[in-house]
């Protein structure tokens, strides 16, 4: 990789292609655009595969897309969580089952407890049931951490055990029903035509999302200016602010273009007392509201392995623990939290997942802990320690979801979605290392 | 030098597994002195400055810093005590840049209370500059950097903080001639600002020409501690291989 520090010779600079060039000054990541590729390659590939093979392309349509979102979002949300235990060297293999406990209890505060005293409802059931869920992740992610850093047992260990202990305690505290339904306002929370935020509120959060594309350019810029560190040239700023901010409305473009199905409007129509018109009402979907969660939790993760000394101290212990450690770093401690936190996004995640669901079953979040550690993998976080990104993570996400949802439209059966995605783990994976040996 | 040593060891000890890697050791040093310790691998040396530093728990002895006894009990302990240490290892974490690495557990924050990686990216550029007016992969991991250049990040963090005791672990093992000469200068500029400092080299050139007074240990047990005035390099030689003082015996 290129690096403007360093003091390029006038010979290096003429042998360097434009494409280069190009990279060096905008300072993109090329990994980060090769993800990019892959994943634009395998939307287009099950469009076209669809298209030419079942006779309708199925994949790139706001339909697809916006569900694919909504899809994402729990995955999305515990990768992020999973690429900080996989940095300090840890693994954690309970996410699923986490996630299907916590699932069960939420089920049961809010359907079996809470109506018996607030009554069937109550506007604060839904804010209880959630923090109860978050609770309860805290403390059996900070269990699991205490045990991995104090009582010393390694973290497959531990963790393949919750894989088994969280998957029966839901069966056991559900006697193996399915709780529901969940509360209304708790349902939002997962999605559909209610559960998103509409064509006013989604060009409110695309222009946010504008500003924000913005001053981060500025801000970044101007800072770079106090300290005297060498700047990108104007056309770059230029080039990756319009890249942002294009990618940002492209993308509220494409969730306000799902509308309504001809039914909920019906309905909706018939509860407002609107006069359907012969050709429809087209009301748009927009950011569904667990994209927004997942958007959310992004931008807090990253700000926090970024720009906090905990982030940073996460990729130290990752590095070298030992050098942590000698640096004053509590690094048991650290362990705790990360997987404390790595629990409270399972928390989120559990509250999406069977909000979309719209009720609770002891086998919700199977499997997830491999498709998260997947993401995660995939988004390039390195299983030796010390490397990964948030961003790469929910890339990875995508990915995953990109191909799981793509092989179901296609119609491929359930036996060969195993084995693609299997081995599209492992050659990413492969492909990480060549890259990574390259580049160095 | 003042009355009052800066750092007393008083009857340290430290056994893992039944074997004494410092068994019954006491040794000081003054402000602006430059104590050397030597011996062979595993004679203990590196094990004592570890207590020092607060790497290792000792199992007995006590610890006094400028006439007052000091509980350390961690890295953060030590640093607390202005104790800086440079570790053989280096401790750096290789994935981090090298601001990164000479603030790790300080970081400069903002008022926002988050880190602030251009000031501290700043701060780097100027105390490396000093050190070593080569460095000039600021922004890159410090894997990517050679012995010598990680070499000038672990100095660099040692002294940037304004120690008053500094330890360093072979310092110069992977420099070349030119580096050791620098690292050499700095010691001594170090020591003219009242700095003490613990040494631990191979050398025993090296620490006839650096130091004020050397230490010899060998099996955990200190042999003696002599000023360099009045050894020769063989007396110090003999003590090494054979543990035991020649000037004791004569």
């Amino acid at each position: 990789m290129s690096d403007t520090n360093t003091d390029t010779k006038a010979s290096d600079v003429k042998r360097e292609g434009a494409f280069a060039k190009f990279l060096r000054e905008t300072e993109v990541d090329t990994r980060l655009l090769g993800m990019l590729a892959a994943l634009a390659l395998i939307w287009i590939g099950f469009h076209y595969y669809g298209l030419f093979v079942n006779g309708f392309g199925a994949f790139l349509t706001p339909r697809n897309l916006w569900n694919l979102s909504v899809q994402t979002s729990s995955i999305g949300i515990m990768a992020t969580g999973m690429v900080l235990v996989i940095i300090t060297r840890h693994i954690d293999l309970s996410v699923g089952s986490m996630l299907g406990f916590i699932a069960i209890i939420m089920g049961t505060v809010q359907v079996n407890i809470l109506p018996q005293y607030l009554g069937l409802g109550h506007p604060m059931i839904w804010i209880i049931a959630i923090f109860a869920g978050l609770l309860m992740g805290t403390l059996l992610g900070a269990f699991q951490g205490w045990m991995i850093a104090y009582g010393t047992i390694p973290a497959f260990i531990v963790t393949l055990g919750g894989l088994l202990v969280w998957r029966g305690a839901g069966f056991l505290v559900a006697r193996g029903e399915t709780i529901a339904p969940v509360d209304a306002t708790f349902k939002l929370l997962g999605g559909g035509p209610f559960g998103a935020i509409g064509n006013t509120g989604s060009w409110i959060i695309g222009i946010l999302g504008c500003i924000a594309v913005l001053a981060l350019i500025i801000l970044g810029r101007r800072k770079r200016k106090t300290f005297g560190l060498p700047l990108r040239p104007v056309w770059a700023e230029t080039f990756l602010a319009a890249i942002g901010a294009g990618a940002v409305i492209g993308t509220t473009l494409l969730m306000n273009a799902y509308p309504w199905p001809k039914g909920i409007i019906k309905k909706y129509a018939a509860a407002e007392g609107i006069e359907v018109p012969p050709e429809g009402i087209f009301i748009s979907h927009g950011f569904a509201i667990p994209v927004l969660i997942l958007i959310g939790v992004t931008i807090a993760m990253t700000i926090l392995m970024t720009r906090t000394k905990f982030g940073r101290y996460v990729y130290a212990i990752g590095g070298n623990p030992e050098a942590a450690e000698l640096a004053g770093i509590n690094t048991r401690w650290m362990t705790v939290k990360i997987f404390a936190l790595m629990g409270f996004l399972t928390g989120i995640a559990s509250v999406v997942a069977s909000a979309r669901l719209g009720s609770a079953t002891a086998a919700l979040g199977t499997l997830d802990e491999l498709y998260v550690i997947a993401a995660a993998v995939i988004g390039g976080t390195s299983l030796a320690g010390g490397v990964g990104t948030i961003y790469g993570a929910i890339l990875g996400a995508i990915v995953m979801q990109s191909l799981q949802t793509g092989m179901v439209l296609i119609g491929f059966d359930a036996a060969i979605q195993q084995v693609v995605v299997g081995s599209v783990l492992v050659i990413a994976v492969f492909l990480d290392i060549l890259y990574r040996r390259n580049s160095k | 030098m003042s009355d009052t040593p800066l750092v007393q060891l008083k009857d340290i000890s430290i056994s893992f597994g039944g074997i004494k890697a410092v068994d019954h050791v006491s040794l000081d040093l003054h402000a602006g002195e430059v104590v050397g310790l030597l011996g062979h691998n595993g004679a203990g040396k590196s094990t004592l400055i570890k207590i020092l530093s607060g790497a290792y728990k000792k199992d007995g002895g006590e610890i006094w810093i400028d006439g007052k006894r000091a509980e350390i009990n961690s890295p953060r302990d030590a640093r607390d005590h202005n104790i800086e240490t440079i570790y053989q290892t280096l401790a750096l974490a290789d994935n981090l840049d090298a601001a990164s690495n000479l603030f790790l557990g300080r970081e400069l924050t903002s008022p926002m209370g988050f880190v602030d990686d251009a000031k501290m990216a700043a701060e780097t550029a100027k105390i490396m500059a000093r050190l070593n007016p080569n460095f000039k992969k600021l922004k890159e991991p410090v894997s990517a950097l050679s012995g010598g250049q990680r070499q000038s990040v672990a100095i660099a963090r040692a002294v940037y903080f304004n120690a008053k005791i500094l330890i360093m672990d072979e310092p110069t093992a992977a420099l070349g001639v030119h580096e050791t000469e620098m690292v050499a200068d700095l010691i001594k500029e170090l020591k003219d600002q009242g700095l003490g400092i613990f040494l631990i080299s191979h050398d025993t050139r090296e620490m006839m020409d650096l130091c004020d007074r050397v230490s010899v240990m060998k099996n955990g047990q200190m042999v003696g501690t002599e000023r360099v005035e009045d050894v020769t390099e063989d007396d110090i030689l003999s003590m090494i291989i054979l543990g035991k003082n020649p000037k004791a015996a004569a």
